[in-house]
């Protein structure tokens, strides 16, 4: 009888996911915006901390935009699979005959799509806020947007392996953060090697190779953290 | 061979056989430090440079070594737990995590205190040492994640599942000396080539890394055998022992 069973393509599976994750996301859009402005206030914070002086924060601004970037996927990891978990959708994914894998691959894209994307395309607004030179501004919205695709591969790790436990927030922290630091390092590396006038494909291309692993590993412990935190 | 590794994976039977390892590796640890760091401590030459400080190595290196070691065997236990279900591996996988944590500070704190008298700084914000902290900060993660979990069956793969993603890492660590320029020195051990250190101060070193990865495995075992008897603390043999003992 299994012959019966319609057999569903890969690319059906993960656009029906992304379909339904973008849809709902669309149905809350208060959320959505919610890391953005995290990312805004966080890095207004600086000039208050530091001083406003312009050749300094032109100075620290990679590192203060990129840490930032970094904490608000962080934080707003911890929302990926909560509500699934919380109603049984995840559950039924588990159920379901097609892949783990696709889905929860197409969940984190999801995701990426309505954190990581935008924080990469508002970076240079604030970048010109803590006086950003413009030579870094390109190499900043393409680092971001490379890096951050690892970051939300890497914390949706965390938020299946924590999304069972009541108490997830700042644990989800302690997980995913070293896992954070190649990411980030390369990352202000890019930028920094921009403003000074150096070419930043290096660090970009290492950039590259840990999106390469994580979209083909990460989805592997995802699934597996998945099944052990909805088995528990 | 096949039952060989059947009979790993019965608690009760690693607990009796590592009970007749344990006394002859302990006297092997002991003799082992002892010689290394009276050796180092007080025959090894000073340094032309550096003078007696640089004695700290004899801890300072065997403890690296083996905060690195320690995170690829709680990996692979993690792994042999996950793909066979094994419950001693799980086990060990648990008890891995704290002391390497531990190791790993002892590397950290010892790090520093050679940096006051070498570079006049305690913290250098160099390659190596910041993937050691990495490192430890990846053991406090699988800490903090199994005592989250009250199920201990979850936790122990949640958290096999967290060391293999923190697996990755290793490479980076070990790397990381060629990819970043650093004020830290670059390795003085090479096997492949001859050594930059004297063999009167790399002798010591070798006893003390020896010294180092026993203790590793004594603690370990130590560690393991604890938590067997907490987890089949109701099974007849458990009861038995514990009878036994009583008297």
């Amino acid at each position: 009888m299994d012959n019966q069973q319609p057999t569903v393509s890969i690319a059906a599976v993960f656009g029906a996911t992304l379909r339904r994750d973008l849809t709902i996301a669309y149905r809350r859009r208060g959320d959505f915006v919610n890391p953005l402005i995290f990312f805004l206030m966080v890095c207004s914070l600086f000039p208050m901390g530091v001083g406003p002086d312009p050749k300094q924060l032109a100075q620290l601004a990679p590192g203060i935009l990129w840490v930032v970037a970094l904490l608000a996927c962080l934080l707003s990891s911890d929302n990926l699979f909560r509500s699934d978990y919380d109603d049984g959708s995840l559950e039924q994914m588990l159920l379901s005959p097609v892949s783990l894998y696709i889905q929860v691959l197409a969940k984190a894209m999801s995701y990426w799509l309505l954190t990581g994307f935008p924080l990469a395309l508002i970076a240079p607004l604030l970048g010109l806020l803590l006086h950003l030179p413009a030579t870094g501004m390109l190499a900043l919205v393409v680092s971001m947007g490379l890096g951050t695709v690892s970051l939300s591969l890497i914390g949706a790790i965390g938020a299946a392996l924590t999304v069972g436990l009541r108490k997830g927030g700042l644990l989800i922290s302690l997980i995913v953060l070293p896992l954070y630091i190649p990411v980030l390092i390369f990352g202000v590396s890019a930028v920094q090697r921009a403003v000074d006038g150096l070419s930043y494909a290096g660090p970009l291309a290492v950039l590259g190779a840990f999106l390469a692993l994580a979209l083909t590993l990460a989805p592997l412990a995802i699934a597996a953290s998945v099944r052990i935190s909805v088995d528990n | 061979m096949w039952q060989f590794f059947h009979k790993l994976g019965s608690p009760r039977w690693f607990y009796e056989i590592s009970g007749r390892w344990l006394p002859w590796l302990a006297l092997l640890t002991a003799a082992l430090l002892l010689t290394g760091a009276v050796w180092g401590l007080a025959y090894a030459p000073p340094d032309f440079k550096q003078g007696n400080s640089f004695r700290i190595i004899y801890f300072h290196v065997p403890a690296s070594a083996v905060s690195m070691a320690c995170y690829m065997v709680m990996a692979m236990a993690g792994a042999v737990s996950l793909i066979w279900r094994m419950k001693l591996a799980e086990v060990v996988m648990k008890c891995c995590a704290p002391i390497g944590a531990s190791i790993t500070f002892i590397a950290l704190v010892s790090g520093a205190i050679w940096g006051k008298p070498t570079w006049g700084t305690w913290w250098v914000w160099d390659a190596r040492i910041t993937s050691v902290l990495v490192l430890f900060f990846l053991y406090l993660g699988v800490l903090a994640l199994y005592e989250a979990f009250d199920n201990k069956e979850a936790a122990g793969k949640a958290c096999a599942v967290l060391s293999l993603v923190g697996c990755v890492n290793i490479p980076i660590i070990y790397w990381s000396v060629e990819w970043w320029y650093s004020l830290h020195q670059p390795a003085t051990i090479k096997f492949t080539e001859q050594s930059s250190m004297h063999p009167d101060m790399l002798q010591p070193l070798l006893v003390m890394i020896a010294g180092f990865y026993c203790f590793f495995a004594v603690a370990l075992l130590l560690y393991t055998r604890s938590e067997i008897l907490f987890r089949e603390r109701n099974t007849k043999w458990v009861r038995a022992l514990v009878e036994k003992s009583v008297g």
